[in-house]
């Protein structure tokens, strides 16, 4: 087995943008599958809409592909009907977060066993170049041709406060730290969170001055710092500033299991 | 011996998704229906099935039809504001052909409407309530035993046929209590999803066969593929080509079409001489049957068609009992839904006279005894 | 002397994003005339696997040369 095991190579080249690091994601998710020999039939992929939410078509697992948002919601409905089943949901930001963000907190809260990956490339791709939940105040999108006037979602600091148990950041540029994370996650047992910087040098790109895709690359490069960094760093430097490492990694009950013991010895 | 009980509607809809094989359910909180969910929640465990209270209708939804690809039989349960919120998810349960049960005991809408007061104003939405053509079985019972005959009607139809099935009921039928005795009732058989012994490398999970289902393999037994509601193809895959899309679409509706005669359920009670024929459905059907019977005391030949089914319509079954009568009464808590359909069917000779109500409150027998004195 | 490493692009998958070539640390990529990466300089590979982890397009692959002992 090798990580092309893992991928549908006869479905390539990917239908995606030159340089659009959602990519980058699957790169490192295909490898991390093969270095954890993850049992692609006892594994369960789910994703929605999106960039993000169509790539996860192109990996050789049994992939649920769902509405927009829903992700988890559908992903819940697996684990707890068959808590021997891997889960990985695989989503972008404006997925996950905006029309999904209820499912993100919810399922956080109940600590259930999944893992779930969100790419955060900062705008709505597919449908053309949209605001997101995540887009940077002041940036250009086709909904905020004055700039982004809302603030950006801290999915981290969203996902501990709701109670996931893994919490953790990377990015497309730092691969071996992306790499490196998701082997954490997807080992850790209850709701793991991974969000992943990601580039669109398409629809973010084109109207932010950004349009080649090294350079969008090198704007990740320059806004990550490491949490020892950070540590180091006045607010004023953390300004706009995205800390990449491990917020949270704990154990908490989780939930098929405390379904498992509530129910111990009941009927079958 | 008998073991005659006092049930309510509510209850024996739970009882009889336990009885179908149910073994998980999602729910949100929602007045009439909260009972099955809190019976089931209480049962389920017992039978090693797993309920759980999701954040909203969407979620539920979302939530039945996740456990419903790994081969669990699913269902959730709702009311109006509710339903309109699982919308987006049976539609994609349609589309991906995804077996579940969805029941939804109707109270007086729109919106928040009167939680506790009944309505019937579902009926169009329960088969049109999405965007784009999808199937959509619907079942409509009026009485707790048919209740639990009906709700394991629900699980097989939606196992055989590959498609959400909507189990609708109404305020009054789910917090009636009659006596009954649910274990002597004869469910007849309980349909199990249909496996292939097709190996993974040679499976094409959207390919129908001769009976225009797929057969889809549960996720987690070796076959792998993608489960979506884009426009895909016969191996799952996004698949926009106007061929594919044609071919895709008329399976997932011609699938019930064909296979409409045995999905059929109605009831008639003596249309065979009926001059005036009443239409209705759920709670306001036992108002019908009551008017059948007094209309007749006075010498008025009255006869009652209830559909059971209500979507794919029974067009044919009630064609023939129109085909013998002068007027078409249709009694329905709406402001006219049931009337559109038996006014397409209905031959030009026959008339078809509405009532309706919307006050929340039952049409009682009276009230349609007078129309049928007013028209005999 | 010899490579110590072989760089394979799978042509049928790049885009020629150039974020390979932009953060190789050796340079070993090059554009073409019309704007296609080229492995210009493989000789100076260092087998950091960077440019094969990055790309979007899981269209690199780096490999060490095995010694060619029986010839």
């Amino acid at each position: 087995m090798s990580w092309k095991d893992y991928i549908k190579q006869q479905m390539f080249p990917l239908f995606t943008c030159s340089g659009c690091t959602h990519g980058t994601v699957t790169n490192a998710f295909a490898r991390v599958a093969d270095e954890l020999k993850l049992d692609k039939n006892k594994t369960v992929i789910v994703c929605a809409i999106g960039c993000a939410g169509r790539i996860p078509t192109f990996l050789d697992f049994p992939v649920l592909r769902v509405t927009h948002g829903r992700a988890l919601a559908f992903a819940t409905g697996i684990k707890l009907s068959r808590p021997d089943v891997k889960v990985i949901a695989l989503m972008g930001d404006g997925d996950a977060l905006a029309i999904g963000g209820n499912h993100f907190i919810h399922a956080a809260r109940r600590n259930i066993d999944m893992t779930a990956i969100v790419s955060r490339n900062e705008i709505y791709g597919m449908t053309g170049g949209q605001y997101a939940p995540t887009t940077p105040a002041g940036a250009r999108a086709t909904t905020a041709p004055y700039g982004m006037l809302e603030p950006a979602f801290d999915t981290c600091k969203v996902a501990e406060a709701a109670g996931a148990t893994y919490v953790a950041r990377s990015d497309a540029y730092h691969v071996q730290h992306l790499q490196r994370t998701l082997k954490a996650a997807l080992q850790h047992k209850g709701f793991a969170v991974v969000e992943v910087l990601t580039s669109c040098p398409t629809q973010f790109g084109r109207r932010n001055n950004l349009a080649d895709p090294a350079k969008m690359l090198e704007r990740i490069k320059e806004m990550t710092v490491t949490k020892a960094q950070a540590e180091k760093m006045t607010p004023e430097e953390l300004a706009g500033k995205f800390v990449i490492g491990e917020f949270v990694n704990t154990s908490r009950p989780e939930l098929t299991e405390i379904y498992a013991q509530a129910f111990a010895g009941m009927g079958v | 011996m008998s073991r005659r009980e006092l049930i309510q509607g509510n209850e024996a809809c739970a009882r009889g998704a336990l009885k179908a094989g149910v073994r998980f359910v999602a729910g949100y909180p929602i007045t009439p229906s909260t009972d099955v969910v809190e019976f089931l929640a209480q049962e389920l465990p017992k039978v090693g099935g797993r309920f759980i209270q999701m954040e909203d209708e969407i979620a539920s939804m979302g939530a039945i039809l996740g456990a419903s690809v790994m081969g669990v039989k699913a269902m959730t349960v709702t009311s109006g504001p509710g339903f309109d919120l699982m919308q987006e998810n049976i539609a994609f349960g349609a589309m991906a052909q995804l077996p579940c049960v969805v029941v939804n005991v109707q109270r007086s809408g729109p919106s928040t409407g009167g939680a506790t007061l009944p309505g019937q104003g579902d009926l169009i939405q329960a088969k049109y309530g999405t965007s784009g053509d999808s199937p959509r079985i619907v079942l409509y019972p009026n009485s707790v035993e048919e209740i639990y005959r009906i709700t394991v009607k629900a699980f097989n139809y939606a196992e055989q046929y590959m498609t959400p099935v909507i189990l609708l009921m109404d305020e009054i039928i789910g917090h009636m209590r009659e006596d009954v005795d649910l274990e002597a009732i004869d469910v007849g058989e309980i349909v199990e999803r249909r496996r292939t012994d097709i190996p993974p490398s040679e499976y094409r999970p959207y390919e129908a066969d001769e009976t225009g289902i797929p057969i889809l393999m549960p996720f987690g037994s070796g076959y792998r593929y993608v489960v979506q509601g884009m426009h895909h193809d016969i191996y799952g895959m996004p698949n926009t080509s106007p061929q594919n899309v044609q071919a895709t679409i008329y399976q997932i509706n011609s699938k019930i079409d064909r296979h409409k005669e045995k999905i059929w359920l109605w009831e008639e009670n003596q249309t065979e001489d009926a001059d005036i024929l009443l239409v209705a459905v759920g709670c306001v059907s036992r108002s019908a049957l009551e008017v059948v019977g007094q209309a007749r005391k006075k010498g008025i030949k009255v006869g009652l068609f209830r559909p059971i089914t209500i979507w794919p319509f029974p067009e044919e079954p009630l064609a023939r009992a129109l085909a013998r009568v002068k007027t078409v009464i249709v009694p329905e808590m709406n402001w006219g839904q049931l009337i559109h359909i038996v006014k397409e069917v209905k031959p030009d000779s026959v008339t078809a006279v509405p009532i309706n109500k919307y006050d929340g409150t039952l049409i009682m027998p009276e009230e349609i005894l007078k129309v049928v004195e007013e028209v005999k | 002397m010899g490579r110590s490493f072989n760089i394979e692009i799978n042509t049928k998958w790049c885009k020629n994003c150039g974020i390979c070539l932009a953060f190789c640390p050796q340079k070993v990529f090059t554009w073409d005339e019309k704007q296609r990466i080229v492995i210009s300089y493989p000789e100076k590979c260092t087998g950091c696997l960077l440019c094969e982890y990055r790309c979007p397009d899981l269209a690199i692959e780096v490999r060490k040369v095995e010694e060619e002992s029986h010839e």
